[in-house]
């Protein structure tokens, strides 16, 4: 008997792409610079969120048929986002036949208390987390994937160094943790206690976790891969950057090496001087333009 | 069997630890191999599961892909696990995409469909005895064209999903992702049998 939309198939998905490079596209020749540069999928969207950022209004599921476009250009798996709790367009996406679903906080929240119930669906979803409980909790709703939210469309990598952070240091506590403070310990972290005591005695998350927010650079991609990250989510920082070709590889290259500083060396000496995307300094945004804060 | 042969994970990309993982289960030293240098204290390598367009160019790009083919070539154990079956493929069916070239298959890439046709199921595998092997099925190929010389060890749906060419093992499905042993004693059988046979030939 065959069974699809099993947790092992949809966080298996993530599993394959490991130590790869997902990058956010907005036409189907984008798509094929991404792939061809060496990235494990394309997350296709209508806007880069630095548009988004810029464009302002009520950001929402692409358009069907730019989504189709892109997974017809390329044989690499193909993401696409939904708003927050609106599911409807969720169950879009998997009639469509997309291999996994970013519910996102990039997107205007369509629901301000609650997001998709994931279990429900047979396509894997990929969620945002700040920190360990926001991850437990998606998790705990059916996400096979977390990433990072760093501040999208900033250019700045210090939110997602943050979030990293958070989340590498309290699976490093809870892994020592003595027993008899776990439930106290998932009532702090608002999580369910199965899924506390299995990070508690696993050191790890039960699904891959990447880094997503502000990577613009090589260095930036090496540097969240040695704080831990499964791999990357570049947005903002490939089509955003003055030659997307050349920043598409160098970042491809940097996740692959992060760990030897002579490859992240020759991936940022391969730009030349072409420049890195325009970065925003989160601390003079507002607290209506921040888009990590969007969700709980 | 057991080999005390060091058993190399291809590590481009993929779920390499989960491989690692399960050859030390299976009582097997296993280390992750990114570069040449690498590949060379290895005698036997697990490509495994990822993007094989991604790994293609990488594999070119940290040349890698000439000392894989010469030391598979002259009889290093290979075994590849979906990304891994098509990148070891002799090509691919209607896409121009490279390959290693090391076992005579002709494959389909997502040949059982996109990700929302993944599945797990149990697969017939005589030769690892009569129980159902629980297999996972991710965006997988199917084997449309093989060589004679290639012993096929199991089908889906009418299609060899698990082959075997002197050296060179192939799945579509994903034996790293189940707790089940057998594929990577069976390939560690493999390994065990060629290295006594000295035909492990390359290793520094």
């Amino acid at each position: 008997m065959e069974s699809t939309g099993t947790p092992t198939v949809k966080r298996g998905l993530a599993q394959m792409l490991k130590g790869g490079v997902i990058m956010d596209v907005v036409t189907p020749e984008h798509a094929l610079i991404a792939q061809e540069a060496g990235a494990v999928a394309v997350m296709a969207l209508e806007r880069i969120p630095a548009d988004i950022r810029a464009a302002g209004g009520v950001a929402r599921m692409s358009s069907i048929e730019l989504i189709q476009s892109i997974m017809d250009a390329v044989t690499i798996p193909v993401m696409a986002k939904v708003r927050i709790g609106h599911f409807a367009e969720a169950q879009v996406l998997q009639m469509l036949g997309i291999d996994y679903i970013d519910e996102s906080e990039v997107l205007t929240p369509a629901d301000e208390r609650y997001h998709v119930d994931k279990h429900a669906f047979t396509t894997p979803f990929v969620c945002g987390a700040r920190d360990l409980g926001e991850a437990l909790r998606r998790i705990a709703e059916g996400a096979a994937m977390i990433r990072s939210k760093g501040e999208a469309g900033s250019g700045n990598i210090v939110e997602a160094v943050r979030h990293m952070r958070a989340i590498g240091d309290a699976i490093r506590d809870l892994s020592v943790a003595p027993k008899e403070e776990l439930v106290a310990r998932a009532r702090d972290l608002g999580a369910p206690l199965e899924l506390v005591k299995q990070v508690a005695q696993d050191g790890k998350l039960p699904v891959v976790l990447f880094c997503a927010g502000g990577v613009s650079t090589p260095a930036d991609a090496a540097l969240m891969m040695q704080l831990g990250a499964e791999g990357i989510f570049v947005g903002s920082g490939i089509f955003k950057s003055k030659d997307p070709k050349r920043f598409a590889k160098a970042i491809v290259d940097a996740t692959t090496h992060f760990e030897d500083p002579k490859v992240v060396l020759e991936a940022s000496r391969s730009l030349g001087t072409s420049e890195a995307m325009p970065g925003l300094d989160v601390r003079t945004l507002s607290e209506g333009e921040l888009m990590a804060t969007r969700g709980n | 069997m057991a080999t005390d042969a060091l058993i190399g994970v291809l590590a481009l990309q993929g779920d390499v630890v989960e491989h690692i993982a399960a050859l030390q289960r299976t009582g097997a030293r296993a280390t992750a191999v990114k570069t040449p240098a690498d590949l060379a204290r290895v005698a036997a390598l697990v490509v495994p599961g990822g993007e094989s367009t991604t790994v293609m160019k990488l594999l070119d790009r940290f040349r890698l892909s000439r000392p894989i083919v010469e030391r598979t070539r002259a009889g290093m154990p290979l075994w590849g696990t979906c990304m891994g079956m098509i990148v070891a493929a002799h090509a691919v069916v209607d896409l121009d995409q490279p390959t290693l070239d090391l076992i005579d298959i002709t494959v389909r890439r997502n040949a059982f469909g996109r990700q929302n046709e993944s599945a797990e199921l149990d697969l017939e595998i005589p030769a690892l005895g009569p129980a159902p092997y629980p297999a996972v099925f991710i965006r997988a190929p199917w084997i449309e064209r093989m060589g004679p010389e290639v012993e096929l060890l199991a089908e889906r749906d009418g299609h060899g999903v698990m082959v075997r060419e002197a050296n060179v093992l192939a799945t579509s499905f994903h034996p790293e992702l189940t707790g089940d042993p057998r594929v990577h004693a069976y390939f560690l059988d493999m390994v065990e049998r060629y290295t006594r046979q000295g035909k492990v030939l390359g290793a520094a």
